[in-house]
């Protein structure tokens, strides 16, 4: 079995190990679940080894697709999977987020925890699928069960209203992908390919382009989330229990906005053109308007959500700026946005663990009792804020500066983004954890133990080191963004 | 041709025929033997199903009978179902006190009529195919006597059955009267030399209308959820499957083979009962609590689906509708087979709520209805989403842009109605402790779940080349 393969498949040797084990002891017992949770914990980091050896074998000077599996299947379709400079680091990503999620849930999930493992590492696989799928069905395949196992994830690890924020993830989003397959379905019918590849080199009429690009546009869009159809975000933000958003916000949001890069840029680029106003439009409204109603929010989560829907914004700006820089800086940020999200909500997740609630109200003065938790919550809100010195600063600047030569007034709006973000991602530091503690309840509250420290710390390291050294990253993405914006270029006759 | 020839054609039926009759008399002299007048069907469905894939192809009995890429396929799929319902049926019919032999006996009867659909080369045998499986039907729906709503459903049946039947004979008699024949390729060759009379498109729609009772697609059916409700659950589980596929098979056959230089004129009404079944499904089912009702409203909007391939009124199509159709019969015998199994302290679990909990009561079971009402949903991988894969893929590439797009959007609509069944076995709380499984519902349930996923990507690598030669058997473009 190829590298590829082996990786997206690699978790489900763990459901597997998870299940054999559930025949032969009780699902309830303490050391079944222990065990389960180590083979869980094993079979993601083992993921994870591979995922670098996948980077670390990879040719960041060719442009096209490595590590190419190819087997043909039934109707046309081939299974074909290959990763190039843009889907590669999302492997990574992914492989990198999942074992923290495991590490993070270790205790906080108390009931139906086999389950609950099996639905993370089959979620893995099909993630890892998605970005390594180079066959449009099996992309669409990968893409769509995705929906399943965060479905379960929400709705039975949930909070209070589990039901409503899954089903709106899963209608919302589905609703978004049928879209996308009729094109697909359409796409097929008019190059007679379902090869990824092939129809990136495809040219379809501009006429047809158009309502290809709009109905992958609704599957993309929902997904990322852009506004207006973001709304479904911060209820499953919410409602999820920490390593759902965690995966969500770290994720699932960025299928969004590797799927424009992947399809609507560069097989429909005169729509792309096109709709280019239309998107940044929605993205200038995303980063302002979201950042003013995260402003407003009591709930830490809701707020941070709302900040995502923001820095989504940023990265939609930045790929249909239709430059180098712009293409760089939104790979980047949705990197860095993953890592920074992700480790936001698992900050969220520390202290709701202790006390059970997120409402930005009950805390306040948590430096006196948490000081390596208020530090490790100082970084990441300001590599959410975009400090230069993170990784938040990095994409950030490049989308701008990538967009500034294409919508001077996009890019304008956009760093009134940078200020608000500033103002609510502060004023929920100050009021969580500086001031005077008030509530007797947080009197008794801990600090990080070994194990959130273990789980802060590769993340830490990784917002740092991408902050202060972004280069290895654009080393492993400029062959491959270089050659797409080209072909972009070329085919607007721009 | 002479007879002996034209008889090797009909291997099939006369097996089905004779082994019938001899189980039936069988039957009346040793009424206790019921377990081995099952297992015997069973023999004989199998032994018909390699006969009929295995059998001489051409046209007998002066066009009557057909037997060609198309029959075989819809045959091998229509006898191997039944064989599955026998048992299925059986058991759960000895577990209620009534041990009948016939019930093996009408399913084989069953079987033959929907044979003879599948290979119905003229009106008449059109006609008495569907007269046979429906006659079988009705007595099967009314099996369970002592229960009235298993009465009260096989009456309605039989009642709405006989308008449908009503139509198509008059259908029948003015597509007959005004091109002369009854055989389909010389309607085919009738319309083709003098184009549509007026009286022909008249018995064109009132057999389509009929043919519309037959397969459930709105609005003609009424019927649907009443009889689902009310019959024997394992019998549901019968004619929710191959009676569906056979009707399909010849409202294909009727369409393409006699009316196939006419196309524009069935297509649009074919593509309005698709959509209109599609909507009523989808939004109908929303208001169900029962979950036989709720999955007779799902089979109205896949009926939809099969008819919107149909409508594309190319081979692809028809190619996609028989590949729609196989997948969708298996799913819907597996659920059924659930419902089957499942009943909580003797009362068979039959609402949505009955259901909560299921996952913590029956894990097993749970993953395998989770996986039919994901496969009904039409998400991937599961084989109801290579279902519509394929039906979409037709319906676009003929140019039926918008109706495919509807379709699309209806199934959304429609995955509120298997979400909630899904959030109820997994979100919920049990209400008690199920009973024990009765093994051979488990067995074809979990055997059914399989297939809808994985096996279902290495069968494709089969029915998908199977169903391409049948549908070339139409004669389609």
């Amino acid at each position: 079995m190829s590298l590829l393969s082996l990786i997206t498949y690699a978790p489900l040797i763990g459901v597997v190990a998870i299940l054999v084990l559930r025949l032969f002891g009780k699902a309830e017992d303490a050391g079944t679940i222990n065990t389960a949770k180590w083979i869980a914990l094993i079979t993601t980091l083992a993921t994870l080894a591979l995922s670098v050896l996948l980077v670390v074998q990879f040719n960041p000077g060719d442009a096209s697709f490595q590590f190419v599996e190819e087997a043909p299947w039934f109707a046309g379709i081939s299974y074909r999977m290959g990763v190039d400079g843009i889907s590669v680091l999302f492997v990574l990503l992914t492989a990198f987020l999942m074992p923290i999620c495991i590490a993070a849930s270790w205790t906080s999930i108390t009931k139906r925890v086999l389950e609950y493992l099996i639905a993370f590492l089959i979620l893995e696989c099909l993630v890892i699928g998605v970005f390594c799928a180079l066959d449009i069905v099996l992309f669409y395949i990968f893409f769509e069960f995705g929906l399943v196992p965060m479905f379960l994830i929400i709705g039975i690890w949930g909070g209070a209203r589990r039901v409503y924020a899954a089903f709106k993830f899963f209608l919302y989003t589905l609703l978004g992908s049928v879209l996308m397959l009729a094109a697909i379905l359409a796409m097929i019918g008019i190059s007679h390919t379902s090869s990824i590849p092939e129809l990136m080199v495809y040219k379809f009429d501009p006429a047809v382009q158009t309502w290809l690009w709009l109905a992958f546009f609704a599957s993309f869009a929902v997904k990322m989330p852009m506004w207006p159809v973001h709304t479904w975000l911060p209820d499953a933000h919410v409602e999820a229990p920490t390593a759902g958003s965690v995966i969500l916000a770290g994720i699932l949001l960025k299928m969004g906005g590797y799927g424009f890069m992947r399809f609507s840029l560069p097989m429909f680029p005169q729509a792309s053109e096109q709709f280019t106003p239309l998107v940044f439009a929605l993205s200038a409204i995303a980063i302002v308007y979201t950042s003013l109603v995260a402003f407003r929010q009591t709930d830490i989560k809701k707020l941070i959500a709302y900040s995502s829907v923001a820095h989504m914004g940023f990265v939609t700006m930045g790929i249909f700026s239709g430059n180098a820089t712009g293409e760089q800086g939104a790979i980047f940020q949705m990197l860095s946005h993953g890592v920074i999200s992700g480790a936001l909500f698992l900050c969220v997740g520390v202290v709701y663990d202790r006390m059970h609630t997120r409402e930005i109200a009950f805390y306040g003065g948590l430096v006196t009792r948490m000081p390596w938790y208020a530090a490790t919550f100082m970084l990441f809100t300001m590599g959410n804020v975009g400090l230069p010195g993170t990784s938040g600063f990095v994409g950030e600047i490049l989308t701008m500066t990538g967009t500034y030569g294409v919508s001077t007034w996009t890019a304008f709006i956009a760093t009134t983004g940078v200020i608000l973000s500033a103002v609510y991602a502060l004023n929920l530091y100050r009021s969580v954890i500086f001031g005077a503690l008030t509530n007797p309840k947080l009197d008794g509250i801990t600090d990080l133990d070994w194990r959130e420290v273990a789980i802060f710390a590769p993340l830490i390291a990784s917002t740092l080191v991408l902050g202060v050294s972004p280069g290895f990253v654009f080393n492993l993405t400029q062959s491959s963004v270089d050659h797409l914006v080209a072909v972009y270029q070329a085919a607007i006759g721009g | 041709m002479t007879f002996s020839t034209d008889l090797g054609l009909a291997i099939p039926e006369l097996v089905l025929a004779i082994s019938a009759m001899t189980l039936l008399v069988w039957g009346a002299f040793a009424p206790k033997m019921t377990f081995a007048i099952g297992a015997a069907a069973v023999g004989v469905l199998v032994v018909a199903a390699v006969a009929a894939a295995t059998g001489p192809l051409g046209r007998g009995f002066a066009g009557g009978l057909i037997s060609d890429d198309a029959s075989a396929f819809a045959k091998v799929a229509i006898y191997l179902a039944s064989a599955v319902c026998v048992p299925l049926g059986q058991r759960w019919f000895e577990r209620r006190g009534v041990n009948n032999f016939e019930f093996p006996v009408l399913i084989l009867l069953a079987a033959l009529g929907m044979g003879m659909m599948a290979s119905a080369g003229d009106l008449i045998s059109l006609y008495v195919g569907v007269e046979l499986h429906s006659l079988a039907l009705y007595v099967l729906a009314a099996m369970h006597r002592d229960n009235a709503r298993a009465s009260e459903a096989g009456l309605k049946y039989f009642v709405l059955g006989a308008l449908s039947s009503g139509l198509l004979l008059y259908g029948a008699s003015l597509v007959y009267g005004f091109a002369g024949s009854t055989v389909f390729t010389e309607i085919a060759a009738v319309v083709a030399a003098q184009g549509v009379h007026t009286g022909v498109l008249f018995g064109l729609v009132f057999l389509i209308c009929g043919l519309g009772f037959k397969v459930s697609a709105a609005p003609f059916h009424m019927w649907t959820p009443d009889v689902y409700e009310g019959a024997p659950t394992p019998v549901v589980a019968f004619f929710a499957a191959a009676p569906k596929l056979a009707a399909m098979v010849l409202f294909a056959r009727v369409l393409a083979e006699g009316f196939g230089h006419a196309v524009p004129q069935w297509q649009q009404v074919i593509m309005a009962l698709a959509l209109i079944s599609i909507a009523v499904g989808a939004f109908a089912g929303l208001a169900q609590q029962n979950l036989k009702r709720l999955w007779a409203y799902s089979s109205i909007a896949n009926v939809g689906y099969a008819l919107l391939g149909l409508a594309a009124g190319t081979a692809e199509g028809v190619q996609s509708m028989l590949i729609f159709m196989v997948l969708y019969m298996i799913d819907v015998t597996g659920f059924f087979a659930c419902l089957a199994a499942l009943s909580r302290q003797g009362k068979p679990m039959e609402t949505i709520d009955d259901m909560a909990g299921l996952f913590k009561e029956q894990p097993g079971l749970a993953l395998a209805m989770t996986a039919f009402s994901l496969s009904a949903l039409g998400l991937p991988p599961f084989s109801g989403f290579w279902a519509k894969f394929f039906v979409f893929k037709a319906a676009l590439n003929s140019g039926l842009t918008w109706a495919a797009v509807l379709g699309l959007v209806g199934s959304v609509v429609a995955a509120f109605y298997y979400l909630r069944l899904i959030k109820v076995m997994w979100f919920d709380g049990s209400t008690g402790a199920t009973d024990k499984l009765p093994l051979e519902a488990r067995f074809i349930a979990l055997a059914m779940a399989v297939f809808s996923f994985p096996l279902v990507l290495g069968a494709l690598h089969w029915i998908y080349p199977a169903a391409g030669r049948a549908a070339h058997a139409f004669g389609l473009a």
